[in-house]
Formats: C-alpha cells, structure tokens, sequence
C-alpha cells in the first residue's frame, strides 16, 4: 500500500512540476490583463476567444496555415537531402573538405533573412521563391553537422567494415550515416528553427496567403486581438514540430542515448 | 526527471568543439586548398553572368559587386548602418547573456526550480523569435528597442540552456570532496560550479552571438530599423542589385567575424581548459 501511495505521489509531485508553471503563469496573464485597457495587450479571455473564430471557425486553417506548412516541410526536405548528400561526399574526402570549407563557413556566416531579397529576384513572389528561402538556410546546419559527425567516424569500426568487404551504399548507410547520425539530428533541429523563421519572413515580405502573411495583416490592419491569436498559433507550431522531431530523435538514435547512458553509468562507478 | 527535460543534445555534451584542427594531413596545404577553393568559387560567380547562363541583372559578376562594394566602403552612411547594426547585436546580445546566467544559475542549483521550470522552458524555447515581430511593431515602431525584443528573446534561450547543462554536469566526486571538506555555498558556487559551466556558458555565448546577428539584421530587415537589413531592402526596392549584393557579402563577412571572435574569446577564457590545452599541443 505504502509503495502505491508513493508511486501515486510521485505522479501527482510530477503533473505538478509539468504543468504547474505553465498554469500559473497563463492565469496570471489572465487576472493581470483582465479588465486591460491597453490597446496592444486585450484580455487573455478575450484573444482565446477570438482565436477559435479566426482560425477553427474560418478557413483560414486550408488557407493560411496547410500552404504554410506545405512550404516549410518541402524546403525542409529538400534540406535534409542536400544537406545529408553533399555533407557525406564533403566529410569522406580530406581534400574535397578543405577545399570547400572556407566558402561553406562564408555561406554559413551570411544571416538567411537577407537572401529573402536574392531570392525574390530569382524566383518572383510565389511558393518556389519560399520553399528555396526555407531551403537555403536549413541546408547549412545540416550540410556542416554532417561533415562533423562523418570526420567522427570511429576508425576501428572504418576498419571493421574494411576486413568485411562492406562498402558502397551499404557501407555509406550502415557506417558512415549511422555513426554521424547524432550530429545529423542536431543540424535537423538546428535547421528547424531556422526553417520555421524563414517561412514566416518570406511570408511576411510578398505572399498573399500563410500564417506570416495573416499575422502582419493583422497588424497593419491594428486586429491587435486577432494579431495575438496568430502569435499564440506560431508559437504553439514551434513548439509542435520541436515535439514531433524530438520524437523522431528518439525513435532514430535510441541505440546512441542507451550507449551515452551506460558510458556514463560506467563512468561514474 | 520529466519527460520534457530530454538528454541534452549531442552537441551541448562536448561543449567545446574539437573545431577544425583535427585533419591529420598538413595544414599548409589545406590551407591552400581553400584558398583555391574560395578563388574557384568567386570566378564561377564572375564567369556565370558572363556568359549569360543567368542574366546579370539578378546575379552581377564577381568584379562588379567588389566594385559595389568599394564604393559602399567610402559611403559615411553605410558605416552608419554597420554602427547601428553593431549596436543592436552587441546590446542584445550582452543583455541576453546577462539574463540567461542569473536565470541558469539560479534555476540550475535549486533543484525544485529547475523541475518546475523545465516544461515552460521546453515550451517557450522553439517559440520562433518572428513571432514576436509584430507586437515589437506595435509596442516600439522601427527603433532600436524593437530589434533589441527580438534579439534578446531569441538569444536568450541559447545561453539559459547551455548555462543549465553546464550546471548540471558538475563531477559528483568533486561535489562530495567540496561537500566534505565544507566549502561555503559562495565557495562552491565560485570554485566548483563556475569553471564547470564555464565552457557550456562560452558555447552558449558563441551561439547566442551568431542568432542575435541574424535576429538583429531580420529586423531591420522587416521592421525597417536602421542598420544592414535596412539598407538592403532599400537597395533591392531601388534596383541597386550590385550594392544589394555588395551589402550581403557585408552581413556575411560580419557574420565570419562574431564566429572568428567567439572562437577566441573562448581558447582565451579556457585556455586552462583540457579541451582547449589538448587542441593547442597535438
């Protein structure tokens, strides 16, 4: 009995430690700006309000929000596939790496934002000149981690696959993938972020549609409540797609956090 | 622990990156390859509009943007525009990383603290910083203190949750040995936790730096606050391809810069440090 009332306890200590802040700072912001007279900052009541009208009830969810989606999952895409490609051939080769590696830090160093404007040149104002701005910038992250985590590549199991004759594409998938895979994912979720501020600006500069483009329409239009209902959804999709990739790390590197977990459980014996 | 509060990332464990010293063939020759590299890459970009593979009107040749940029260099009102955009990096950026070491220090050694924080953080952490771009509009217009609310919130976190692994990676044995020999808690805090989360703090910085870069740039970008981003949008309304591009190389080269500086910045504050000794001696 005393067992299960601990275990009971623990559960509830542990909800509490989830939700407990974030309930009390939302009810918070709901007492403070209850009776809020300040145009930029309407009740919290008020904005939930006004969000199941401006985004459930309309559709704005097809209209806005799916082709937004739409572009940062193929720029995405794109991304991860270049990126994995090319960092692979640039980190197995010495030379090929030092050859590019000066213009890759360069091309890194350039904030992404200010290829909005390249970009609108190349490719007008439609879904291509977005998805390419998605595209280069989340290509970097993911092109440099790549390189990192290849160069890491454990010599004794190169070896290994050596004396066993694995080479080729098995070779790439099994060794040179596999091991570099922990630096991948942190390119991936560093790309993500990127990525969704990306969508969001070249939406904000010429799109007639997403949720970049409604936000600021919100704003020029002063829909302050609207605006925040918008600022609420970014933020709850932030946070989403950073859940669904977690979950997609966890799932890919499960071998590689058992393996840090032992190390370490040894480690400190 | 809660199931928010993950594994720190592979990257936030090595918290001082091996960096690029590691290749095992003769640097003087790697060296020149990425020089020719680099000369290879600028003559494709001259050779490329030549010939009319893409017309020169979207993508000037090499020569004419370092023309562009030759001019740029004798303009007052382009160093203007860098000074403005300096200022709001470095600003934010100081604020940020002032904000992010109270914070982590204070969340990280109460433990109650760091378990009731944890969600919030996880949640307010992939909020994108854009978001925020309107009611900065709203709240300042297109002044400083806008660019400054995007970059202290988007640098913010990177330094908060370096600060917090580093925190938490203190050595048991030497927490037990300070535990033993009865260290004062300001004792602790300056000799056991500080040079602990030290290198974690410098990789944070070095990540907040090159973020508040971009946050900085985006907003004059967007918000038309003075500075860069400003001035490459009024270049690409104007038609003035060759100084837009001019003033990209800019950002980019400025953005080689915070990397090159914080990379000092961190052999120089942990030069005691085995990582950064083992680098130094191969």
């Amino acid at each position: 009995m005393g067992a299960i009332a601990g275990t009971v306890g623990r559960g509830l200590r542990w909800v509490a430690a989830v939700l407990g802040l974030p309930v009390a700072l939302l009810v918070l912001w709901w007492v403070l700006s209850a009776d809020s007279e300040t145009f930029y900052l309407p009740p919290l009541s008020e904005i939930l309000a006004a969000f199941d009208d401006v985004w459930l009830r309309s559709d704005r969810l097809q209209a806005d929000v799916l082709p937004s989606l739409l572009r940062l999952s193929a720029g995405f895409i794109l991304a991860v596939v270049l990126g994995v490609g090319l960092g692979v051939l640039i980190g197995s080769f010495r030379r090929v790496r030092a050859f590019f590696e000066p213009v890759l830090e360069f091309l890194r160093a350039v904030p992404p934002p200010v290829l909005v404007p390249v970009l609108m040149l190349f490719a007008g104002f439609g879904n291509t000149m977005k998805v390419l701005v998605v595209l280069s910038g989340c290509v970097w992250p993911i092109l440099l981690n790549t390189v990192e985590g290849v160069r890491a590549v454990d010599e004794v199991l190169t070896e290994t696959c050596r004396c066993y004759g694995i080479r080729g594409p098995a070779r790439v998938w099994h060794l040179v993938i596999r091991s570099a895979s922990p630096q991948i994912l942190t390119g991936l979720r560093q790309a993500l972020s990127v990525g969704i501020i990306l969508m969001v600006i070249s939406e904000m500069f010429a799109a007639n549609n997403g949720l970049g483009f409604s936000i600021i329409q919100f704003q020029r239009t002063f829909a302050v409540t609207n605006m925040w209902t918008g600022i609420l959804l970014l933020g709850l999709l932030g946070f989403l797609l950073a859940v669904l990739l977690r979950l997609f790390e966890r799932r890919a590197l499960h071998w590689y956090f058992g393996l840090r977990q032992s190390q370490r459980d040894d480690g400190h014996r | 622990m809660t199931p928010t509060a993950t594994v720190p990332p592979p990257a936030a464990t090595a918290p001082v990156s091996t960096g690029r010293s590691g290749g095992t063939g003769p640097r003087g020759g790697n060296a020149l390859l990425g020089l020719l590299g680099f000369a290879t890459f600028l003559a494709l970009l001259e050779v490329v509009p030549r010939t009319g593979l893409v017309s020169a009107n979207y993508l000037p040749p090499t020569s004419r943007i370092a023309g562009a940029l030759a001019e740029l260099l004798g303009e007052g009102r382009f160093w203007v525009a860098v000074t403005d955009t300096l200022q709001g990096w470095f600003l934010g950026l100081a604020i940020a990383v002032a904000l992010g070491v109270v914070v982590g220090f204070v969340i990280g050694t109460v433990p109650v603290l760091r378990e009731f924080t944890a969600s919030t953080i996880e949640f307010l952490r992939p909020i994108p910083s854009v978001a925020l771009i309107p009611l900065a509009v709203l709240l300042f217009g297109s002044e400083l203190n806008s660019v400054l609310l995007l970059v202290v919130y988007a640098a913010f976190w990177q330094v908060l949750v370096q600060v917090l692994y580093g925190v938490r990676d203190v050595d048991p044995v030497a927490r037990d040995t300070a535990y033993t020999f009865g260290f004062s808690r300001w004792t602790r805090i300056r000799h056991l936790l500080w040079p602990t989360a030290l290198p974690y703090l410098l990789t944070g910085i070095r990540l907040a730096a090159a973020v508040a870069l971009i946050l900085a740039i985006t907003a004059e970008l967007i918000i038309g606050a003075p500075g860069l981003g400003n001035e490459i949008n009024r270049a690409q309304s104007g038609g003035a391809v060759d100084s837009m591009y001019a003033l990209i190389i800019v950002t980019g080269l400025l953005g080689v810069a915070v990397n090159v500086l914080a990379r000092r910045l961190e052999r120089a504050v942990l030069s005691w440090h085995p990582s950064v000794r083992g680098e130094e001696s191969p």
